[in-house]
């Protein structure tokens, strides 16, 4: 039986990708795949009584040392923000090529800790800050210092001992440009640094923790209990910033995309399912419950969401339990017509990702093909002809074309890059000054606006010709060009409606990252967490697959 | 030091800033990018021509023909560079291409040398005693290092250099002489065995 790839122009919705979950193929997951018979070492840790030094962690194989050098500073309670316009942070890192030396530590204790303001060397590869969260930090602290494990309850609500504002690599603020480093097997896959930069510095969270209660009470004080580290993750609050990654980097949106879609499309075809793979699933479906019931939210909208997940998924697992048979053929396809017509886009999504989770055969090919040599797709060919564009257009962008840019609601925002900060934002056109320096991210609109003027143009005219006198469309015609050749390279949606909900641009991101639990604390900004339930360093030799539907807080 | 992609990065947004379009912004990010990346005064010159546009002008040369003049002003590096890889697949039957004044024509090279990888062919560009060959955008060699560049070219000089062997007939003959030196005599059996395959091929 062959099974279509899933249409993208159903996909590529802001709802839909609004609705995806981390899965077998998400950055981290896949990371520690790679690394997991590496070895882990905590070189340094310099930290006076109440926490604040340096620290530095290497993963090492062979000839080759990966090491996160950690700088600890004390900050006031009121210079701690999650906002980009921070200047001051609990914690600094840097992930550094190699053994980092003396001068080295001490060049970087002069920049990490500025962030983006301070400069990084080739040598360094991702740069990220972190702030505790006071209230779990301290009170862990506390409950350890007096010889007991903390408030399992308290735990659970957050997660985590300290959450990212950021996380930056490929060439930001000096660090290394991607190509110095991309043939390197270890990192074949997107964010491979960054996710060892979060999974290093939750594993200095919990020594730094661990330290400052000995500091309190040396004799009384107990270590965190490894069972409770291991639910525990690392949080990170987003805004903004990520949105725009995802309309910059289509081959690479592309290439996600695609091996998800791929997995799911082979995974249907399977025609009779092993009892080994359907207990899998089964199994994994059922434990994930945990993580929908303890995802805690103040956003309405979230919460709304997470309840038609949750009503979703007992359906159907009283569907699966009840009135379905594995033996059936092609049991996953039928399974997954019956979820399309049967349940919301979160819980279609939601379990589309855990039936990944049995084929690692599938996967694993898939994992390598998620970067992208965006460069060989940048150049337009311009031997091409009108008449072939306005086709492309037509058949790639269908519902595109049906948006009326006329109508005020549906050009109502602009994105923009903030003075400040040197940050995407988004903001009311007709509210606020500076919409003449709008980004290039109403793809929508132009590509409206490009189909419109092709309409008027000769069919036999080349793409060179056209452009000669279209100049303001250039960076459109590419993009047509690329979604021709790459399916899922577009998001078929408005990004600049009175509607649009940025946080699913960055739900999509986040989730290939693998990160759980969304909490949007606003329609622009989230809190989520990452690495709730990975094995810890020296567990990593042999792990749990499916240790993420098995957190027990 | 500035990394590649700050520096695409800040190159697109300058661009955009002194009145191109996001797309062809996007284009001088990289050649900017491919300039500094090979060594060259990337940044120096791009930045002094977006000074110098603020006040002067420059013809923008939209079609490529065989010879090509300015009326008065200089051509802009850039409008010729995003014309030339446009044009490039209708240009290439053309032997050689010249220009009088082109402002700035070291942004006018890395277009070329994208040209040449789209073409598959070595560009060669010659302006007042210098010379520049582009390949495939692998990298471009020239005799430029660390020399200040004139402003304005006055006459360019673009050539398509045709896939030819670099080295004689004989030079060829005597090392591939040496290489088989590593090859074995085949014996009969290895004839007929050694292959793997039938000794007809008609089923």
């Amino acid at each position: 039986m062959n099974v279509e790839l899933r249409d993208p122009n159903v996909i590529m919705k802001l709802s839909r990708l609004g609705s995806f979950h981390q899965s077998k193929l998400s950055f981290l997951r896949s990371f520690l795949r790679e690394f997991k018979d590496w070895e882990y070492k905590r070189d340094l840790f310099n930290l006076d009584q109440n926490g604040y030094g340096e620290a530095v962690y290497s993963f090492k194989k062979k000839h080759r040392i990966y090491s996160l050098v950690c700088f600890a500073n004390e900050i006031k309670d009121d210079e701690r923000s999650d906002r980009v316009i921070a200047t001051k942070w609990d914690a600094a890192f840097t992930l550094h090529d190699g053994v980092p030396s003396k001068n080295d530590i001490e060049r970087l204790k002069n920049e990490v800790p500025k962030q983006e303001v301070g400069r990084l060397s080739f040598k360094e590869l991702t740069l990220s800050r972190a702030n505790k969260s006071v209230r779990v930090f301290n009170h862990v602290v506390e409950a350890l210092s007096n010889g007991e494990q903390p408030d399992l309850d308290l735990l659970s609500k957050v997660g985590y001992l300290y959450r990212t504002t950021a996380v930056y690599g490929s060439g930001k603020f000096g660090l290394a440009d991607r190509f110095r480093i991309k043939n390197r097997e270890e990192i074949n896959g997107p964010f491979r640094l960054e996710m060892m930069l979060v999974y290093l510095v939750r594993q200095f969270t919990f020594d730094q923790v661990n330290h400052v209660a000995h500091h309190k009470n040396p004799k009384k004080a107990v270590k965190l209990d490894q069972k409770i580290c291991k639910n525990l993750g690392i949080g990170n609050s987003t805004g903004l910033g990520m949105a725009p990654f995802i309309v910059n980097h289509p081959t690479l949106l592309n290439n996600w995309i695609l091996s998800r879609e791929t997995a799911l499309k082979k995974i249907r075809e399977i025609k009779n399912v092993s009892d080994k793979d359907s207990k899998l699933f089964t199994d994994c479906v059922k434990k994930s419950l945990t993580n929908i019931t303890s995802w805690n939210t103040d956003s309405e909208y979230q919460q709304n969401k997470i309840k038609s997940l949750l009503n979703d998924v007992k359906k159907f697992i009283n569907h699966i339990e009840n009135k379905f048979d594995f033996k059936t053929e092609y049991a996953f396809n039928e399974i997954y017509l019956w979820i399309e017509k049967e349940t919301c886009e979160e819980c279609i999504e939601y379990i589309v990702s855990i039936m990944l989770e049995p084929y690692n055969h599938i996967t694993e090919p898939l994992v390598k093909n998620m970067s992208s040599e965006e460069d060989k797709y940048f150049n337009i060919p311009t031997n091409r002809t009108v008449e072939e564009l306005r086709t492309v257009i037509e058949k790639k962008y269908p519902d595109i074309l049906d948006i009326n840019f006329e109508k005020q609601e549906n050009y109502q925002n602009f994105w923009f890059i903030s003075k400040n900060k040197e940050e995407p934002r988004l903001a009311d056109r007709f509210e606020e000054n500076g919409s003449e320096l709008e980004q290039p991210l109403a793809i929508a609109r132009d590509i409206k606006k490009l189909y419109e003027k092709l309409l008027v143009s000769k069919n036999s005219l080349t793409i060179a010709e056209f452009l000669s006198n279209s100049s303001e469309l250039r960076h459109v015609v590419r993009r047509a060009f690329i979604v021709e050749k790459f399916p899922y390279s577009e998001i078929q949606d408005n990004t600049i409606g009175k509607n649009i909900i940025p946080i699913d641009m960055l739900r999509l991101k986040l989730s290939f990252f693998g990160a759980l639990k969304f909490d949007p604390r606003s329609d622009k900004w989230l809190r989520i967490c990452m690495f709730q339930g990975a094995p810890l360093p020296n567990e990593l030799k042999n792990y749990d697959e499916q240790w993420v539907y098995k957190t027990n807080i | 030091m500035r990394s590649l992609s700050e520096i695409e990065t800040a190159v697109k947004r300058a661009s955009r800033a002194i009145g191109f379009s996001w797309g062809v912004a996007e284009e001088v990010g990289k050649c900017v990018r491919l300039l500094e990346l090979f060594g060259l005064p990337g940044i120096k010159n791009v930045n002094q021509y977006f000074i110098d546009k603020k006040v002067k002008k420059f013809e923008n040369l939209n079609l490529i023909i065989e010879k090509n003049l300015t009326a008065s002003e200089p051509f802009c590096p850039i409008i010729l560079g995003v014309s030339f890889l446009d044009q490039i697949k209708t240009m290439e039957s053309l032997k050689k291409i010249e220009f009088t004044n082109i402002a700035y024509p070291i942004l006018f090279i890395p277009f070329l040398s994208r040209a040449s990888e789209i073409i598959g062919k070595k560009i060669h560009i010659k302006f007042d005693q210098k010379e520049i060959l582009l390949n495939l955008n692998v990298n471009i060699y020239s005799n430029i290092l660390n020399q200040e560049l004139k402003v304005i070219a006055n006459n360019v000089e673009v050539q398509f250099l045709e896939n030819l062997d670099n080295f004689t007939d004989s030079e060829w003959q005597n090392l591939y002489k040496l290489s088989e030196n590593t090859f074995v005599e085949e014996s009969e059996s290895l004839k007929q065995g050694g292959a793997g395959a039938g000794l007809t091929d008609n089923d």
